[in-house]
């Protein structure tokens, strides 16, 4: 059985932040242990960042939908937008920005984790361009507790 | 104003009175540190204790509050919840900072070891 929900909200920074917190209490009314929902959460919250920052920059802002899909083994976790397509219609590669504890502070990275930080904690990643959205679904492997 | 401070054990205290460091935090986080920072002892302790959550803007806004400090004084990070750890962790930022799992554990690093 798959167990489905749906919200949508306005691509801005304070809708995006009520927006994900709604989704991760979801999560959790559901079943998913905190500790893995606290890493839903760390992915969702770049992904939905990303359509606020980069595919509403340049037009009117729209909204940003995000579905979860429930399976027994694990979740997807939909986000779609109506703003522009990722440069070259490609996810970026989420290269980890450099971090070494000797290099000079002023050097140290102030951002460029965002795409590494979903790299790293979802399974599976897929994108697809539609003709006037885009459709980024990230995978977690899940264990239910209840 | 999202930080409140004071001085211990001859270092200035900053308490995060957030429960999230996130996009929509990010630049009043960096400003609000630029005005309690601006002069006062060499060495920082951000008190993130009450912090539950932060993304990738949220630490480049403690990365940017360091760079603020400048060379001759130092920004170490205490009472780490778990997924403030975690995203310091995967970024390797924990590398950068002295963490201590409690305010008291960076005010008394000895009895922390012990």
């Amino acid at each position: 059985m798959v167990e489905t929900f749906a919200c949508s909200f306005k691509a801005t920074e304070i809708d995006a932040r009520r927006g994900v917190v709604s989704v991760v209490q979801r999560l959790k009314d559901m079943g998913i242990a905190d500790t893995r929902v606290d890493e839903v959460q760390i992915a969702l919250a770049e992904a939905v960042n990303n359509v606020v920052e980069h595919a509403y920059a340049e037009s009117a802002t729209g909204d940003v939908l995000i579905r979860c899909n429930l399976h027994p083994d694990r979740l997807w976790v939909e986000i779609r937008d109506a703003g522009a397509p990722f440069p070259d219609a490609k996810l970026p590669e989420g290269k980890p920005a450099h971090v070494d504890p000797n290099m000079p502070l002023d050097d140290l990275p102030e951002g460029g984790f965002g795409w590494f930080l979903i790299r790293e904690l979802a399974s599976d990643i897929q994108y697809q361009r539609n003709t006037d959205n885009n459709q980024l679904s990230l995978c977690f492997e899940i264990q239910l507790t209840q | 104003m999202s930080l409140t401070s004071t001085e211990a054990g001859g270092a200035q205290v900053v308490t995060v009175n957030a429960q999230r460091i996130d996009a929509a935090m990010a630049i009043q986080f960096k400003e609000d540190m630029r005005t309690e920072t601006e002069a006062g002892p060499e060495r920082v302790i951000l008190d993130l204790s009450h912090v539950d959550f932060i993304d990738s803007s949220g630490l480049g806004a403690i990365v940017a509050a360091m760079k603020q400090l400048g060379k001759e004084r130092k920004l170490d990070l205490a009472g780490l919840t778990p997924m403030v750890d975690k995203v310091f962790r995967l970024t390797r930022m924990d590398t950068v900072f002295n963490l201590y799992d409690t305010l008291q554990d960076a005010l008394d690093p000895e009895h922390a070891a012990n």
